[in-house]
Formats: C-alpha cells, structure tokens, sequence
C-alpha cells in the first residue's frame, strides 16, 4: 500500500517538473492577450482577426499598411503602376528572402492564388481573390485553365495582375492574409504541417518560434527581413486565453501588455485607468428586419421602429464605451465618403407611422420577437431597446436568446422577424458594408432587394473616377435606409487596455497594430 | 483476475460503439454546421470545403467512414483547427488535463480526508463545525465562482501566483484547488460518517482494551475501514474530476481535452466533439474498473470474479 503511494506521489512530482519555467527577458518583449486560440497559420485558410494580428506580422503581401491612417505602403512590391483603364497592375518587386534565404519570386504569389481559388482547397476566403479576371469562373470550376487567370508572373520580379473590373481598394487588399505569397517548396516538404514551428519559412518582419495550442505563440524578429533595420520588438507573445475576464487579470497582474477588450462589467472602473483606451471601429451594430415576416414586412413598421430607439441614450448609459450613436449603415469617417444621415430620434413621427400601418397607439400590434445569440452585451442592449418601444410606441417585443451556431442558421433562413446584428468592414472602403445588400446575397439575410440599388452598386463597380463611385455608392446607401431592411444603432469602438511601456502603436479603424513599429519603452 | 480484467475490458467495446453512434447521430441534430460563420460563405465555396470533409455525403456513408476511421485509430481532422488532427490535439491536451486532475484529487483527499477524519474522531467539537462548515461550502459554491475569487485574492491581490496559463507548478495550484474543493468537502463528509461507524463497533473497543496507543488505533484499525466508503467514491470522482475540469480549464486559460469539448461543441467541430467524448468515456470506463480491483484490494470480503 505505501509502495503503491510512493510511486504515486514520484510520478506527480516529476510530472509537476516537467512544466519547467520559461525565462522572459523583459526588454522589447511585447505581450498579446489574443483571446482566442488561432485556428490556423495558413494563410489561405485563415478568416479571423486574431489570425490576422499574428499572420499580418509572420508574412508580408505585396503592399503593408501605414500604422496610423491604414494607406497602402510598398511591402514586397517596391513600386507599382496601374493601367489607364484601372483594370493592370504591374507590380515591381523588392529583393527580398523568406526565413529560409531563398528569394520571394513573383512566382510565390502565383501559386498561393492559384491555391486559395482551387476548387479542391476549399478556402474560405476565396472570394477575396473574384475580384481577379476569372477568378470566381476558376474556383467554381467552370474555368480549369489557371493560365486565363488574371495573374501572371512576368519575370521572377514582376507581377502583373488583371482584374475583373476597376477596384479602387485593390491595394487594401493586398496586404490582406488570403493574398500572401507562399513558399511552395516548405509547403511541398511537409504537407499540412509546414506552419509548424522548425518548419514554416516566412517572409515578414517575424518569424515563428513556438506554438503549443492554448498555451502560448511565440513570434522572435526575423533578421533576414527587407526592413529588419526599423524592427524594435525582439519578441512577441500571444496568449489565447478565451476568457474576457481572465484575460484582463492578466492585464491587471501585468502579466500581458495589450489586450484588445475591456468585460463590459468592467467597463467604468477600466475607463478611470490611464491604460484604457478607446476608438472608432470600422462596424456597425444593428438590426436585421426580416421584409418578408409581418408586421416588419411593412415598411411604415420598420421605420417607426427604427424612429423610436433614442441611439444617444443607449450609447451614454447602456453601451457606455464610447460608442458613436449612428443611425446611417456605413459607419463615418471613410476617405472620400459622405454617406445619408438615415432616420434620427422621433417618437412622435415614429407614433404617427405606426398609425397609418394601422397600429394607432400600438393597438393591435401582433407581439414580436427579436433574436440575439448569447451575450452580456446584447442582452442589455436588446433589453434598452425593447423598453424604448414600448415607452413610444406601445408595442410588446420578446427577447429570444439563442446560441450562436442556432443564431446564424435562424437568420440565414429568415427565421426571425428581428436579429441584431454586426458588420465589421474587411477593408476601407463603403463597398465593404454595401456589397451585402444586393438582390439575394449571401449576408442580405433579411428578404430585401432593390433593382435600384443593385444598379446602383453595378454602376459604382464600373466607375474610375474615386468621386463618381463614391456618389453612386451613397445614393445605394440612400436606398437602402430608406427601405430600412436595417436598423443600425452605432458604430463599434475599439476598446482595451494599452500598457505605457508600449509605443509606436496607434488607434485606427480597423484596430490593426503593424508589430514593426511597436517597442516597448521603460 | 487477468481473465476478470480480460473480460471487462472486452465489455467497453460495445459501450463505447454505442457512445460514439449516440453521439455521432445527437451532434447532427444540433441546428447550424461547423462552417456557419457571420460572414456568409458564397455557396461554391462552402460546397467546395464541405466536399473536402466529405460533408456532402450521406449521414449514413459519414458514419460508416467515422467507425472505419475510428477502428484504425484515426479520430479525424479538425474542422476548426484545420493543421492539427484531433489526435494531436488531444494528444497534446491530455497529460494537462491529466496532471491537473491528479492535483485536484491529491487537493481533494488530502484536505477532504484529514478534515474528515478529524472530525470524526472529535465529534460535535468546534473542530467537527468547522470541517463541516467548510465541506458545505466546498460542495455549495460552483468552481465558476470560486475560481475567479481564488484568482483576485492570490494573483491579483496578494501576486503569489499567476493569473492564468500553464507552464510552472505555480500555475496549477489555483485550478487544482479549485477543481478539488467540491470533492474534498465529499470526501470529508465520507470519512466522517465512516469513521463514526467505525469507531462504535467492537474491534475497535477490543484493540482500545489491549491498551494500544489512541493514535495506532485510529489509523491501523479504523481508517482502513472508515474509507472503504471513500474509495469507492474515487473512481467515480476521478473521473468527474477529469470530465469537469471544463469550466476550470476555461477560466484558468489551460490548454486541457476540456476546452477542446467547449469549443468544439460550440463550433460543431463534430470530430474533436467525437474525440473528446471517446477519450472521456474510455477514463470513465477505466476508473470504474480500476476502483473495482482496488476495492477488493481493501477489503478481503469482496472477490473478484
């Protein structure tokens, strides 16, 4: 028996010391609560943000972005230049290596195009790469001849690349992960596991280190880089650690420098910590009003509904972050773009609508029900507005709280009368919040269609002069609120928790964070 | 007993074959599939990745490949974590949430016995309340909340130990104590009632009549008899140990199976579901068997046959 137990307690203690302490250096380490596990390192297969904060810093597109304003600056391609009829571009690239010393080839970004729009690698994101020549005709199968693509490698430091129509965000695509170049040969060598560490060859301004899922990704300076010069960071940390609460101990105890969301419990006591911070972000929170289920099937419903939420008290004492009340779709602030205002607080034009449905006062109003997937956050901001109907509108609406996977497959079968919703823009540019509302489009999600508006934004498509799309994209816009299929409230903000220590790191839209300009100062 | 052992262990076959249909079919039944996303997939696309995991097939056909799969050892690929296969994630996951469960037991016999054993033997004395009262608190308050009040108290406030994360012997003592504690307060609550049993019956006034030492007599004839009860408690607890460390390997931010089960059911990551579910009834199966041989072990009336 007390054999028994000694071999017992001789296992647990050399198990427990096995778990031995990793030595962190302090200066230029830069810790990241990442609040999720990566799914991937492939940057074909990836579609998230977290992915995108690790991979945008492991590899390097054709352009990068500028840390603060997000304008396209020369990454791989040193230079480019565009076609008159804004449909060529040639791309002059740099003399640059991957991890491995080989050099990055024109030829690496042809074959990870061809392999994000191969039918047979089901990537997510390939619709990333449709607004290619043929791009769409070749990942759905119709076109098997990837030479008919428009992308083609000159010679080893030329790219030249032909799209479908002119898209003026082309060059913020680039620095998009679907559109990385990948090193074949690594790929070739070990299959799925190339995004290992030891494995993966790279070509940004880090390198990868070490990954134990859950645990910890660790990214060390790549000294091969093109701009290793103005790299300060040595090392960088990104802790999956899924719990929002959890992860702000973290921040707390100081056992991580950045973490990218404040609990909303939390959120008076992190706004008196000089670390807090707050931004515009590049998203809208809003409605879905389902056209096709009365009584929202009327459009005098779901304009009344949309006149009776006062956006400024939910944003002041409901949200509280800073969020900016905003009752157009595309969120303010875009380069070049001034969209419609949409329909502001009015309880007494919002009454008299209901009326003429033929709801005076809310009489005979059928109850409703409005759908959210579980969530602090939605739950008090669903609950805000249901009592602001009912106190001017006089109308019953029910919460129904469901989880997120039943959430999206009620919504994508228009099982619902009303949804909240969130669109975060991909990239900067109206046409990331209004492609969506086409005629039978995937995200439409709400039974809406409008031959004027798809004519608009096939017009918008076409167009090369920056101010004539921009017109028609806010006469698409203009349509789409006033047929309000959306009741937006406001406009996301980034907020988190900064450690003072951290500099060159500045807030922007898409909350993106280039690793290369941050360092870490005592 | 090779041959009893033989013979149970033969019997999990068609136990698990029966989990790993139930599961298979009750997963599906869940609305929404691994590749829902917000962001809508155009329909080429998701046919494309569908066809990839063979998800176009028939449930039917699905089932039979899993089972093949499954017999060859192959727990199949994770559909969100797309570079690693679920057998190396559970791989990688297991010893953690093995060693963190171990601690928790140590956390849970240790404490849950010697509370109590002590208050057994000093009976409606103050030491008796105050193992009581901490054994009603252990099994009251949930480990979602006493999780996160061990982590402000020792992390945050008092800076003994880390927050979160897995790396040092420093990072399992809070999740270990909190996993343990609802069962230390079942344990001590156990050897409590066993020793009050114990200590009326006649052996026990017989070795007190030979004039034996009041220490010898407690622990060489009465403990061995007292958590006979507690023994046969482990099994079961080991593995609700391991099958519970869920929600404190997700508060505590430890790469265990357990959040491997959270975020697969929440993504319809059917594989890693499935994988996770084998994995734990495997233990479950094993413990019971385990504490079986061990119990006849203990106490001589008992055979196995």
């Amino acid at each position: 028996m007390r054999r028994h137990l000694l071999l017992v307690l001789t296992v647990l203690t050399m198990l427990i010391g096995s778990l031995s302490a990793p030595a962190v250096a302090q200066e230029q380490v830069f810790r990241i609560n990442n609040m999720v596990e990566p799914e991937s390192l492939d940057p074909g297969v990836v579609t998230g943000v977290p992915e995108h904060r690790i991979l945008s810093n492991l590899f390097e597109g054709l352009t990068t972005t500028d840390p603060k304003d997000l304008s396209p600056r020369p990454g791989m391609a040193a230079s480019w230049t565009l076609s008159k009829d804004g449909l060529t571009y040639t791309f002059n690239l740099r003399d640059a290596t991957w991890t491995d010393g080989r050099p990055v080839t024109a030829q690496d970004f042809v074959f990870a195009w061809e392999r994000v729009l191969n039918p047979k690698s089901g990537a997510k994101y390939a619709q990333h790469l449709f607004y290619l020549r043929n791009g769409e005709a070749y990942n759905t199968g119709r076109l098997t001849d990837f030479g008919q693509v428009g992308v083609r490698a000159v010679d080893p430091k030329t790219l030249q690349v032909t799209l479908k129509s002119p898209t003026a965000y082309f060059l913020d695509l680039t620095n998009f992960y679907t559109l990385y170049p990948l090193p074949r040969w690594a790929l070739e060598a070990h299959g799925k596991d190339w995004v290992k560490p030891g494995k993966m060859v790279s070509n940004g301004p880090f390198m990868l280190a070490s990954w134990v899922p859950q645990k910890e990704l660790v990214l060390e300076k790549n000294p091969r880089h093109w701009d290793a010069g103005s790299v300060k960071l040595r090392r960088v940390i990104f802790l999956p650690t899924d719990d929002v609460n959890t992860a702000y101990k973290q921040f707390l105890a100081g056992d991580s420098d950045w973490i990218p969301t404040v609990p909303p419990s939390q959120i008076n006591t992190a706004k008196t910590k000089p670390e807090y911070y707050a931004s515009p972000y590049l998203g809208t929170y809003y409605f879905r009003l389902n056209v096709t289920k009365p009584p929202v099937s009327d459009v005098r419903v779901r304009k009344a509904l949309s006149l009776a939420v006062d956006r400024e008290a939910l944003t002041k004492f409901v949200t509280k972050a800073g969020e900016v009340p905003y009752s157009g779709f595309v969120p303010a602030g875009l380069r070049g773009y001034e969209g419609p205002r949409g329909l502001g607080f009015d309880p007494a034009a919002a009454r008299k609508l209901l009326a003429e449905a033929g709801y005076p006062d809310g009489k005979g109003f059928p109850r409703m029900e409005l759908l959210y997937n579980t969530s602090d956050l939605h739950r008090v901001i669903t609950q805000a507005v249901q009592q602001m109907w009912k106190e001017h509108l006089g109308v019953q609406v029910d919460l129904v709280n469901v989880e997120w996977k039943v959430y999206l497959a009620r919504q994508g079968s228009l099982d619902y009368q009303i949804s909240r919703a969130g669109w975060i823009g991909d990239y900067v540019d109206p046409n990331t919040f209004l492609e969506m509302w086409r005629t039978g489009g995937g995200n439409n999600q709400t039974g809406w269609s409008s031959k004027r508006f798809d004519e608009l934004m096939d017009r918008a498509a076409r167009l090369v002069n920056a101010e004539d799309r921009m017109r028609a994209m806010r006469d698409a816009e203009t349509i789409l609120l006033d047929g309000a299929p959306v009741l937006p409230l406001f406009t996301y903000v980034n907020k988190g928790m900064l450690s003072q220590r951290v500099k060159g790191w500045y807030p922007n839209i898409l909350d993106q964070h280039p690793l290369k300009y941050i360092r870490i100062e005592r | 007993m090779p041959v009893y052992v033989a013979r149970r262990v033969a019997g999990f076959v068609p136990v698990l074959f029966i989990i790993v249909s139930l599961s298979f079919f009750v997963m599906r039944l869940a609305p929404g599939g691994p590749f829902d996303q917000d962001r809508v997939l155009p329909e080429q696309v998701r046919a494309n990745i569908e066809a990839r995991y063979h998800l176009n097939e028939s449930l039917w056909t699905q089932y039979i490949r899993y089972l093949g799969d499954v017999l060859r050892g192959d727990l199949g690929p994770s559909f969100r974590y797309p570079d690693r296969s679920v057998n190396e994630l559970l791989g990688l996951g297991f010893p953690v949430s093995l060693l963190l469960g171990a601690c928790a037991m140590v956390v849970a016999v240790c404490l849950g016995g010697a509370a109590g054993l002590l208050a057994g033997v000093r009976r409606n004395s103050v030491v008796d309340f105050l193992a009581m009262s901490f054994a009603l608190f252990g099994v009251s308050v949930p480990n979602f909340v006493l999780g996160p009040l061990l982590m402000l108290l020792f992390a945050l406030g008092l800076g003994w130990v880390p927050v979160a994360g897995w790396g040092t012997w420093r990072h399992v003592i809070l999740p270990a104590v909190t996993l343990g504690t609802f069962y230390a307060a079942y344990v001590a609550r156990l050897t409590r009632a066993g020793m009050l049993e114990v200590i009326g019956q006649d052996f026990i006034r017989t070795a007190r009549a030979k004039g034996q030492r009041e220490a010898t007599v407690i622990l060489r004839h009465a403990v061995p008899s007292a958590i006979l009860p507690v023994v046969s408690y482990l099994g079961p607890a080991s593995a609700a140990v391991l099958t519970g460390s869920v929600v404190v390997e997700t508060v505590f931010g430890i790469p265990g199976i357990g959040r491997y089960f959270v975020t697969g059911a929440l993504n319809r990551d059917y594989t890693m579901v499935l994988g996770t579910v084998i994995s734990y009834s495997v233990l479950l199966l094993s413990f019971n068997l385990l504490v079986d041989i061990l119990y006849a072990y203990l106490d001589p009336r008992v055979q196995v046959q």
